[in-house]
C-alpha cells in the first residue's frame, strides 16, 4: 500500500465511567452505568433531571488557580490528552514540534463560560467580568490549550459537527498526516454543558430522555421503551502517529486507523435523511479508504443514542452497507451522549475492542425494537476476535463520519 | 489601614488568584517578574482589590504599579 499508514499509540479520557482509560473500559466491559440524577438546584425546575457526569472531577487532577482560567471542557481535554501524551510514550523522544499537530474539537464549546459570565454581568457589571472569558468559551480552546502544553507547532485545528465532532476530529488527523503534516496528531473530542440552558434547549427539541426517576435505565438504545439520548460529559483522546515514525521508536500500537469517511446529507438541518443515504456513503466511504471489504467489518460501535428515529435509521443503514453479520453495540447505553467527545470515547472503545477481542455490551435493551434485525451484544460484553471495527458517528446539520480501525 | 495590612489584603487576592504563596508577598516583589502574575491575572488583582478596598484604580495606573509597594503606596493614598 503506498499510502501513508496511521496508527495509535496512545489513549487518553475521562467520562462519567471513570476518570481515565482503564477505569472507563471496566466499567463499560462491566455494563455500569453512568448516568444519574442531577441534584444541583437549578434541575428542579427542568423536564429532564438526570445526566451522565464526570466520576472523577477535574479538580482532583488539575489545581485550582489553574482551573480558574479553563472552561471544563478545556480543562477535560487536557486530562484525556495528557494520559494520551503520556500513553504514547513521545515525551523525551525528541519529536520536532513543528511534526506534531492537535486536532480537538467540541460540539458546543464553552457554553457554560458564557453563560456563567453572563450571570456576572448582569448582577456586577462589566468591569466584573473575567479577563479569562474569551479563551475560556472560544471553540478552539481545548485544542489550543493542548497544543500550548504540548508544544505542538505542526497546526492545532477544532474542527465542529456537532455529535460527529470527535470522529471528525480523528478523520482531520488521519489526513494532517496522510498529507505530510504532521508525524503524530494529538486528536479527540471533548464536551461539557451540563448546565439548564442547553438540557432546556435539548428538551425543548424533544430528544431527550425524561425517565428521571430510573437514571440508569434511561439511555437504552433500540430498545422500545427509549425515548430519547441522556446527556453526558467527558473527553476522549487518541494519539495518531505515522507507523513508521511508531515502529522507527518502537511504540506499542493499539490499532490502524485504516480509514475514514465523511458526506454530509444536505436533507435537514436537524433530522438524518430517512434512507440514510449520508449514513451509507460515509461507512462504504470509509472501508473503500481502508482498502479493506465490508465483509471484513465484524463489528460496529454504533452511534445510536437512545433517539426513536434515529436507532433504527442507523440499523437500516448498516444493514444497505454492511449486510448483517457484524455484531453492534451502542456503549452509550453506559455513557450516555458525549455530543462533541462521543466519536473519540467511542473510537477508543472500538481501538480496545480489538485489542481484547471483546464487544462492549449494550445495556438496557430489554425489548429490542422491532427493526433491529442485527446481532447486538445485548447487556454482557461479548468475546468476539475482531481484525476490524467501524465506528459510526453523526451529527446535528447532516454530518456523518465513519471511522474504520484494524488489528496494528 | 496600615501599609502591612494592605499588603496581607493583597497577599490574600495574589493567592486566590494566580496562586501567589502569601508568604512571598512583600512590598519589594514585582508582579510579573517575582511573582509570575501575568496581564490577565493581573486585570483579576486589580477588579479584587478595587472591590477589597473600595478604591478606584483606572486602566491607566494599572500600569504603573509594577510592585507590590507601588500598589500599596496607591491603595493607600486613595483611601
Amino acid at each position: 500500500m503506498s499510502r501513508t499508514d496511521v496508527v495509535v499509540t496512545g489513549l487518553g479520557a475521562t467520562t462519567p465511567l471513570g476518570g481515565d482509560v482503564a477505569s472507563t473500559w471496566d466499567a463499560m466491559l462491566a455494563g455500569r452505568s453512568g448516568v444519574g440524577p442531577l441534584t444541583q438546584e437549578w434541575a428542579g425546575q427542568l423536564s429532564v433531571r438526570i445526566a451522565a457526569q464526570l466520576a472523577v472531577e477535574p479538580s482532583e487532577k488539575i489545581d485550582r488557580v489553574k482551573l480558574r482560567r479553563l472552561d471544563r471542557s478545556e480543562a477535560i481535554a487536557l486530562i484525556a490528552a495528557h494520559e494520551a501524551w503520556a500513553d504514547a510514550g513521545l515525551a523525551d523522544t525528541g519529536l520536532d514540534p513543528e511534526r506534531l499537530g492537535v486536532s480537538i474539537g467540541s460540539g458546543i464549546g464553552g457554553a457554560t463560560t458564557l453563560l456563567a459570565q453572563d450571570d456576572i454581568l448582569e448582577a456586577s457589571g462589566p468591569r466584573r467580568v473575567s479577563p479569562h472569558t474569551v479563551p475560556m468559551l472560544m471553540p478552539n480552546g481545548p485544542a489550543a490549550w493542548v497544543g500550548l502544553e504540548l508544544g505542538a507547532q505542526a497546526g492545532v485545528h477544532s474542527v465542529a459537527s456537532a455529535c460527529a465532532t470527535g470522529a471528525e476530529a480523528i478523520a482531520l488527523g488521519l489526513d494532517m498526516i496522510r498529507a505530510g503534516r504532521a508525524d503524530v496528531v494529538v486528536a479527540g473530542g471533548t464536551e461539557a454543558v451540563i448546565h439548564p440552558l442547553p438540557i432546556a434547549g435539548f428538551a425543548s427539541m424533544r430528544a431527550m430522555s425524561t425517565r428521571n426517576d430510573d437514571p440508569e435505565r434511561a439511555s437504552r438504545p433500540w430498545d422500545k421503551g427509549r425515548d430519547g439520548f441522556v446527556l453526558g460529559e467527558g473527553a476522549g483522546v487518541v494519539v495518531l502517529e505515522r507507523a513508521d515514525h511508531a515502529a522507527a521508536r518502537g511504540a506499542h500500537v493499539y490499532a490502524r486507523l485504516a480509514g475514514a469517511g465523511l458526506t454530509s446529507d444536505g436533507y435537514d438541518i436537524v433530522q438524518p435523511h430517512p434512507e440514510g443515504r449520508g449514513a451509507i456513503r460515509a461507512i462504504a466511504k470509509a472501508i473503500a479508504d481502508a482498502g479493506i471489504a465490508k465483509g471484513d467489518i465484524v463489528h460496529v460501535n454504533a452511534h445510536a443514542t437512545s433517539t426513536p428515529v434515529g436507532d433504527v435509521a442507523e440499523i437500516a443503514a448498516l444493514h444497505a452497507a454492511l449486510g448483517d453479520h457484524p455484531v453492534i453495540t451502542a456503549t452509550k447505553s453506559m455513557t450516555g451522549h458525549l455530543l462533541g467527545a462521543a466519536g473519540a470515547l467511542e473510537s477508543i472503545a472500538s481501538i480496545l475492542a480489538i485489542r481484547d477481542s471483546v464487544v462492549p455490551p449494550t445495556i438496557n435493551l430489554d425489548d429490542p425494537d422491532d427493526k433491529l434485525d442485527m446481532d447486538v451484544a445485548a447487556h454482557k460484553a461479548r468475546p468476539l476476535d475482531i481484525p476490524a471495527v467501524l465506528n459510526n458517528s453523526f451529527g446535528f446539520g447532516g454530518h456523518n463520519v465513519a471511522l474504520v480501525f484494524t488489528r496494528g | 489601614m496600615t501599609r502591612d495590612e494592605i499588603t496581607s489584603g493583597l497577599a490574600e487576592i495574589l493567592e486566590e488568584v494566580a496562586g501567589v504563596n502569601p508568604d512571598d508577598v512583600a512590598e519589594e516583589k514585582s508582579f510579573t517578574d517575582d511573582l509570575d502574575v501575568d496581564s490577565l491575572s493581573m486585570v483579576e488583582v486589580v477588579v479584587a482589590a478595587e472591590e477589597k478596598f473600595g478604591v478606584k484604580i483606572p486602566d491607566n495606573e494599572v500600569q504603573n504599579l509594577k510592585s507590590v509597594g507601588d500598589a500599596v503606596t496607591y491603595i493607600e493614598s486613595n483611601l
